[in-house]
């Protein structure tokens, strides 16, 4: 073999060598992150705004009635066409999935349409869902104070028996001491706040 | 002796274009920050207007929305209420197209478009050309 054929020979092979180290990078790499939240996180954290509210179970919905648990609190109402079933679903899949640690998280669904959602309704309505979860409803001027809080807008939309409101469809997570922790948007799966869960019961 | 200079130079092109197309990209690192200067709820008192955040924002699949209130009052700041001195930090693992209430917009909207990574090979490498060209 002469020697620029030898040459040619080197160039390739030594031409090979990112080649498969890239290769051996893109085989090794995992298909997502599993450490830390996948909602979003405040840093530092804060306490959680406080309410006291007319709960379904006919008792009083206040956070710190449930201090000690994860509460997964999110805002909409019974006559919601789309998004709070959507999300009362995926928030009970979530907790079909922690088995028992289950009992450690609390769902409350704060209601933004006091008009139509009395406790009766909301507890009717929720138990489709999951038994273990709270609905919490009040005067508009309460509602709106708690919605304050976390900043969540709720905007009726439409006239007549029909209307509907367009709200923040947010869930936001408490962790066991009170503090609000994160807040993961709506469309996320059941897988999803099933890790974060497990992350903040660990913590 | 030109054989040997054109070979190599062959097998650097077509190293840099098996990298291209194959290296992987970065993941969990690429945070694209939005801060709230300090200062801007005195200017939106004294009636100036103030666009902080983009209507829509364009994200990678892996990339973190990192949203930073560095003034001395709350602000809505796309989907969420974020105090004095905090941040908020929302990781993205899916392409989809996200909207959020945001009391910033004028039309109270913002969309977070995630887009999804390029696949190995060809899409890769158009992907890596088309960033490096809007870099020029």
């Amino acid at each position: 073999m002469s020697g620029t054929r030898v040459a040619s020979l080197a160039a390739a092979l030594l031409a090979m060598v990112p080649i498969a180290g890239a290769a051996v990078l893109y085989s090794a790499r995992g298909p997502a992150r599993t450490d830390g939240l996948r909602a979003g996180e405040y840093d530092p954290p804060r306490a959680a705004p406080e309410f006291s509210l007319a709960g379904s179970d006919g008792r009083p919905v206040t956070l710190s009635r449930y201090r000690g648990k994860i509460v997964l609190l999110t805002f909409g109402f019974t006559y919601c066409a789309a998004v709070c079933p959507t999300t009362l679903a995926t928030l009970a899949q979530a907790r079909s999935r922690l088995g028992k640690r289950a009992d450690a998280v609390q769902v409350v669904f704060v209601t933004v349409d006091p008009e139509r959602d009395d406790a009766a309704q909301m507890r009717s309505y929720l138990a489709a869902f999951d038994t273990g979860f709270v609905g919490a409803t009040g005067d508009p001027k309460a509602l709106a104070a708690a919605r304050a809080g976390y900043g969540v807008t709720a905007v009726r939309e439409g006239t007549g028996p029909d209307y509907a409101m367009v709200h923040t469809s947010s869930i936001f997570l408490i962790d066991r001491a009170g503090r609000l922790r994160a807040m993961m948007p709506f469309g996320r799966d059941a897988e999803d706040f099933a890790h974060d869960i497990g992350v903040l019961l660990e913590a | 002796m030109q054989r040997v200079v054109a070979a190599m130079l062959a097998a650097l092109v077509l190293s840099g274009l098996g990298w291209a197309a194959f290296a992987p990209l970065e993941t969990g690192s690429g945070e694209v920050l939005f801060a709230i200067p300090a200062g801007t709820s005195a200017r939106r008192l004294a009636g100036e207007e103030l666009a902080i955040l983009p209507r829509t924002i364009r994200l990678g699949v892996q990339d973190v929305l990192v949203l930073r209130n560095a003034d001395n009052a709350p602000h809505i700041f796309g989907p969420t209420l974020i105090m004095p001195g905090q941040t908020f930090r929302l990781p993205f693992t899916r392409a989809a197209t996200y909207s959020f209430l945001c009391t910033a917009h004028a039309d109270g909207q913002l969309s977070v478009i995630v887009e999804p990574a390029p696949a190995a090979g060809w899409e890769r490498l158009r992907w890596r050309w088309r960033i490096l060209a809007n870099r020029g």
